[in-house]
């Protein structure tokens, strides 16, 4: 049970609500900055440098300039779809928080359920890109809201399944449970293939590269965002950088050991609280660091991608982890086979993409039809 | 009501007209695509072009030969010197000069290098195109600023070198000019290897450019495609060979040629072309004299050139690029028309483009690598 801050129950939970609010904007302040250093010196420039030390206040900036600018409005936008479309993708993400803990005290709220309620919440931001989409009135902000619609569907199976993985070895859905079972040994230990599959599928839930195709800049040029301007479009902003903290936050809690590993359960909460936020730190450099570095997929390929190879490989996890939970072998039979699979499934992308020998384009029937109605070949 | 109509019946749809440009990020210019759409799939493909209209060959009958220079250093941005190069030799063609062999060797040296910055701005756009945040832009302009920094030194100018003459060029080369060249081959022969690593081994690039706007060796002739558009496709014609001009018949080079004619091949073949011109700029900065004239003996100070008419064709990085001059005796065309390999190769997009998705539509538009400065002239 956690103890009470800050006197009775209910204002000891508004006021950590409203710690966290302070927390996260600092915190989405920073980030921004630091994905821009980060892209930067991975581009060989230099990043914000005029303002503040190091360029630190570079988004501060912005966040001014944002909030002083006009909040433009399509005439032909439907109102209400238009107006709460920020909220609805911004505050889904700000609840999850409630349950995400940073050290063994320093959270809002322990929830029995916490891992479930965490991802059942993170699911309603979809809404939000659909109805930013619909809203807009636009082309691209609709072609924009229909693509992340099915992105994210698509991907919110093999998120949901590889955490299945992790609830399988500890028992339960409790983030407390989950992470004291792994002040030894971090669950990546015994989950390389679920680790690998989550962090894919929350880049594709993030919709950052390769999976940027929602708010592909060189397609639809921002896809559901296009039409928003001034506070709405910072909430998108704030709500993108907010998620992916949360995102990585989980990925450190379910596979990294959170704040358990490696120093176990009995140090402080500052110690506890600086491991939590390292490794959410390497986390998201990772997130920065595949951002610089890989081009944006197709849209058929990233639906191939997440059910024709995702999906298969969560359920060999969900497997293997049954086939060793059940027969009470040692664990580190997972650690082998899970990985077995990982290399293979990274060997086959790898060759399938390569051998994919030139079809030509009489195989693809789709594109076949379109050009014989069109009088091509 | 439509709702009373009940849902079993039958709706028809129709496509969605996507209005792509004149202001996009990825139309490279002012180009306006009018995408006809199927859900993600184009049905049809409405190019529209001539924003950028200046009426650059009406304006040339106006500027004496001289000048005339000037105006190609505004055709094609990307290749100004192959421009300045073509318009001189349908003048000396007319003219019947003799350019001196030292100052032909310089404007080998100036029109490879230019081939080379071009190359470097298209892979770098190309990434851009294919979703990089920018990583491969940087990584190409960096290059190219290196060119850049030489011809500026050269000339005393970025963009606009007007620095070729008709019968020559302007004058002698600054002092440790070839040297600086003969270091910069060794940088730019690491900026190709980088992109090697960065593109061309790259998964999801190969994913997104293989078998993309393939067009057959046939089609790329009827429609009268040059340049690395038509060597995609395997068929090696280069006009540096076919009709050698200038020193070319001296040098040693390959003619890189693809085999598919898709996306994957036109942009490997400019990538072979950098390496290409690296060589050749190297047998150039060898062989050339270290001394001599710059300028042709005969020529009068105001130049007049006789009655005719004269075509003349340079391989630009883009393809044919060809100046027809008419004559009437003097000292302005009397009529001047460019041959834009840019609007040829442009033509060819609504054939490469249907039954593809949006997302290739931009890929297949950045493959044809136009400047739209040289399509509208």
């Amino acid at each position: 049970m956690i103890q009470a801050w800050f006197g009775i129950g209910w204002l000891d939970a508004f006021l950590r609500v409203q710690l966290l609010v302070g927390f996260m904007t600092v915190n989405v302040l920073l980030l921004i900055w630091a994905e821009r250093k980060v892209l930067a010196r991975i581009q060989q420039r230099l990043g914000p440098t005029r303002t503040g030390p190091m360029g630190l206040l570079q988004s501060v900036a912005d966040a001014g300039k944002l909030l002083t600018k006009e909040d433009v409005k399509p005439t032909t936008a439907d109102r209400w779809v238009f107006d709460f479309a920020p909220f609805a993708l911004f505050v889904p993400i700000f609840v999850s928080f409630l349950a995400l803990p940073y050290a063994r005290d320093v959270w809002v709220r322990s929830l029995p359920l916490g891992l479930f309620f965490v991802m059942a919440i993170q699911s309603v931001t979809i809404v939000g890109m659909l109805m930013a989409g619909w809203g807009s009135d636009s082309k691209y902000a609709l072609l924009g809201g229909v693509r992340s619609v099915a992105q994210m569907i698509s991907y919110e199976i093999p998120l949901v399944l590889s955490v299945v993985g992790i609830a399988m070895l500890s028992g339960s859905l409790d983030f407390n449970v989950i992470i004291e079972a792994q002040d030894v040994v971090p669950n990546i230990v015994y989950q390389p293939l679920g680790f690998f599959i989550f962090l894919t599928a929350a880049m594709a839930e993030l919709a950052r590269n390769p999976f940027d195709i929602p708010v592909a800049e060189s397609e639809v040029v921002g896809g559901p965002f296009v039409e928003y301007s001034g506070i709405r479009w910072s909430m998108f902003f704030l709500g993108e950088y907010t998620n992916l903290f949360v995102m990585s936050l989980l990925g450190t809690v379910l596979f990294l050991g959170g704040y358990a590993w490696p120093f176990g359960l009995d140090v402080g909460w500052p110690l506890q609280l600086a491991l939590t936020m390292g490794k959410v730190s390497l986390m998201i450099l990772l997130l920065f660091w595949i951002r610089g570095s890989l081009p944006r997929l197709r849209i058929d390929q990233l639906m191939s991608f997440a059910w024709k190879v995702l999906i298969p490989l969560t359920f060999v996890q969900i497997f293997l982890n049954g086939l060793v939970l059940t027969y009470a072998w040692p664990k580190i039979i997972l650690t082998f086979t899970s990985g077995a699979f990982l290399l293979l499934a990274a060997y086959a992308i790898r060759r399938g993409v390569r051998r994919t020998g030139r079809v030509p384009r009489e195989q693809r029937l789709d594109a076949l039809r379109i050009r014989e109605a069109r009088g091509l070949s | 009501m439509v709702l009373e109509q009940g849902f079993d019946q039958e709706y028809e749809t129709v496509d969605l007209n996507i209005n792509m440009g004149p202001q996009h990020p990825s139309t490279h210019g002012v180009f306006r695509m009018v995408l006809a759409v199927d859900g993600e799939l184009v049905v049809d493909v409405e190019p529209v072009i001539g924003y950028m209209h200046r009426g650059g060959e009406k304006l040339s009958e106006t500027l004496d030969y001289r000048q005339g220079i000037g105006i190609q250093d505004r055709t094609d941005y990307l290749g100004q010197f192959n421009c300045e190069q073509t318009y001189c030799m349908a003048a000396e063609k007319l003219g019947g000069f003799d350019v001196p062999e030292r100052a032909e060797w310089i404007r080998t040296i100036c029109v490879e290098l230019n081939r080379m910055a071009s190359h470097f701005m298209f892979i770098g756009a190309y990434g851009t195109d294919a979703g990089f945040i920018g990583t491969a832009f940087i990584y190409g302009f960096r290059e190219r600023e290196r060119i850049q920094d030489l011809f500026e030194e050269l000339t005393g100018e970025r963009l606009m070198y007007s620095y070729f003459r008709v019968g020559g060029v302007a004058w002698e080369l600054p002092n440790g000019w070839t040297a600086k060249v003969s270091n910069l081959l060794k940088e730019l022969r690491q900026g190709v290897a980088d992109f090697k690593g960065l593109l061309s081994e790259n998964e999801v690039f190969l994913a997104r450019t293989r078998n993309v706007g393939v067009i057959s060796a046939e089609r790329a002739i009827d429609y009268g495609l040059s340049g690395p558009m038509l060597r995609a496709c395997g068929v090696p014609w280069d006009l540096r060979r076919e009709e050698p001009y200038s020193v070319y018949p001296r040098l040693e080079f390959e003619i890189p040629v693809g085999e598919y004619g898709d996306c994957y091949d036109r942009y490997t073949v400019r990538l072979r072309e950098i390496e290409q011109s690296i060589r050749i700029v190297a047998q150039c900065l060898e062989m050339m004299p270290s001394s001599g004239p710059i300028m042709a003996v005969n020529m009068p100070r105001m130049l007049r050139l006789p009655v005719g008419e004269v075509y003349a064709r340079t391989e630009n990085p883009r393809g044919e690029y060809g100046i027809y001059l008419v004559s009437k005796g003097g000292n302005k065309p009397y009529r001047l028309r460019m041959r834009s390999a840019c609007f040829a190769n442009l033509s060819a997009l609504r054939e490469m483009t249907i039954g593809e998705y949006i997302a290739d539509a931009v890929m297949i538009l950045g493959s044809t690598d136009i400047v739209l400065c040289e399509v509208d002239r």
